[in-house]
């Protein structure tokens, strides 16, 4: 499905990442594999520092955390934020929304939109395209959009699949008309036949949390996962990856008529480095136009992963220039999206830690 | 230049690859195994795996691996 969107810009991104850094090296241990074997895999898949919450630390917990630095510094006003979209698979509570939360939190005026939105790795796109559609309306001219996560609490610190790469965080970006006569083009599929590949079978109504959803079971390659975990198919969402994103940027690109040589960076999900390697290579672009550093640093921290390409690998770039970009974000649904924009400059584009 | 057999002992060096036709129906490799197989299959042969290929039927056996090796362009 295409879009196309006129007048529209990202005018700042902050990112909210814990103080609470883990290292692999460290957390090898917890696995029941030879420390020879992890790391292999830690050279390949770029494992290394990841940042996590503290038991207890909710969604709402960063974005307020993230919104007050704003307000503290001037960069953003309470009574500026005409829409508040939050996106996240780890919301504090079922009812209410996420968001709700954070405005009752941060007294934020009543005459505002708050609206949550499920969604994942792919949620950073679509969140761009739920804000673009709502500065449409007269009455909205400032839309927080906010990608947050705390997957490390639904990870099982034995399953090396999944454990070893979650990383928790928050960005806000500040969504805005363009005075410029700007157009972002955007493409995305979903294929909820393979929703399986990616999902935390226990803890909703479905299958609701118990006693025994809580066990942890040995589900081969020497792993321990219980079904309140999250579960990924890694083999499964490689392939997916490698063959859908390719034909879906390409399409993108070829519909729009700009050649790769014209978008200055590939800022993409980021899962692990050697995926993101494999995905350069099979679309012919070079490594520097497609940053992966993001999971060693950071972990994979969901739709806030590119907010942090875009804060950690062009932080002060983006302040000073513009430059043309194709994000693109894939994952849990199965959901895969492209878009195509001018970024820069930004007001503001920075990470700070929760404390 | 390393053969198949020397970079899988590499590995998993507590198998024995030449006794197994079927690499992941036997356990001798697992998901992640694949991933370090073909970094180092890159490395070695100087070729690129497209991330495609990487499905379990192109690593059952010696012969399933290079015979993938032998499409991208290896030397054998």
């Amino acid at each position: 499905m295409n879009f196309t969107f006129h007048r529209k810009r990202i005018t700042g991104v902050l990112v909210v990442v814990p103080e609470n850094e883990r290292s692999f090296a460290e957390e090898m241990k917890n696995f029941n594999f030879p420390e020879a074997r992890s790391l292999k895999l830690k050279e390949v898949m770029g494992f290394d520092k990841r940042r996590v919450v503290e038991p207890g630390v909710c969604v709402s917990d960063l974005v307020v955390f993230g919104l007050e630095h704003l307000f503290d510094s001037g960069r953003l006003k309470r009574d500026e934020i005409d829409a508040l979209l939050l996106v996240t698979q780890t919301p504090d509570h079922f009812v209410p929304p996420t968001s709700n939360i954070v405005q009752g939190r941060l007294r934020l005026k009543p005459d505002m939109l708050c609206l949550d939105l499920s969604q994942a790795c792919a949620g950073f796109v679509l969140g761009l395209m739920q804000a673009f559609m709502l500065l449409d309306q007269e009455s909205i001219r400032k839309v927080v959009l906010v990608n947050a996560d705390v997957l490390s609490r639904k990870a099982s610190p034995k399953d090396r699949n999944i454990y070893p790469l979650i990383g928790d965080a928050a960005s806000i970006v500040i969504v805005e008309r363009d005075p410029e006569d700007s157009v972002i083009h955007a493409d995305l599929k979903m294929d909820g036949s393979r929703a399986g590949a990616l999902t935390i079978p226990a803890g909703g109504l479905r299958q609701p949390s118990t006693f025994e959803t809580a066990i942890l079971e040995d589900v081969g390659d020497n792993n321990l996962r219980a079904k309140d975990h999250l579960f990924m198919d890694g083999a499964a969402i490689f392939n997916f990856v490698q063959t859908e994103v390719p034909p879906l940027i390409e399409g993108l690109l070829a519909r729009t008529g700009v050649s790769k040589d014209a978008v200055d960076y590939f800022l993409c999900h980021q899962p692990n480095r050697f995926m993101l390697q494999k995905l350069a290579e099979k679309m012919k672009v070079p490594y520097a136009k497609m940053p992966n550093s993001v999971v060693e640093h950071f972990g994979n921290n969901s739709g806030v992963s590119i907010p942090t390409v875009i804060a950690y690998n062009l932080a002060t770039r983006l302040l000073q220039e513009r430059v043309r970009v194709c994000l693109a974000g894939f994952g849990a649904g199965l959901t895969w999206s492209a878009m195509l924009l001018n970024l820069g400059t930004l007001s503001f584009n920075a990470i700070i830690e929760y404390k | 230049m390393k053969s198949v057999v020397e970079i899988l002992r590499e590995i998993r060096p507590e198998f024995d690859f030449t006794a197994s036709s079927d690499f992941i129906a036997d356990g001798l490799l697992d998901s992640f195994d694949m991933v370090t197989l073909v970094a180092a299959l890159d490395k070695n042969y100087g070729v690129s795996i497209p991330g495609t290929d990487i499905v379990p039927e192109n690593f059952q056996n010696r012969q399933t691996i290079e015979t993938l090796l032998r499409k991208c362009g290896a030397q054998l």
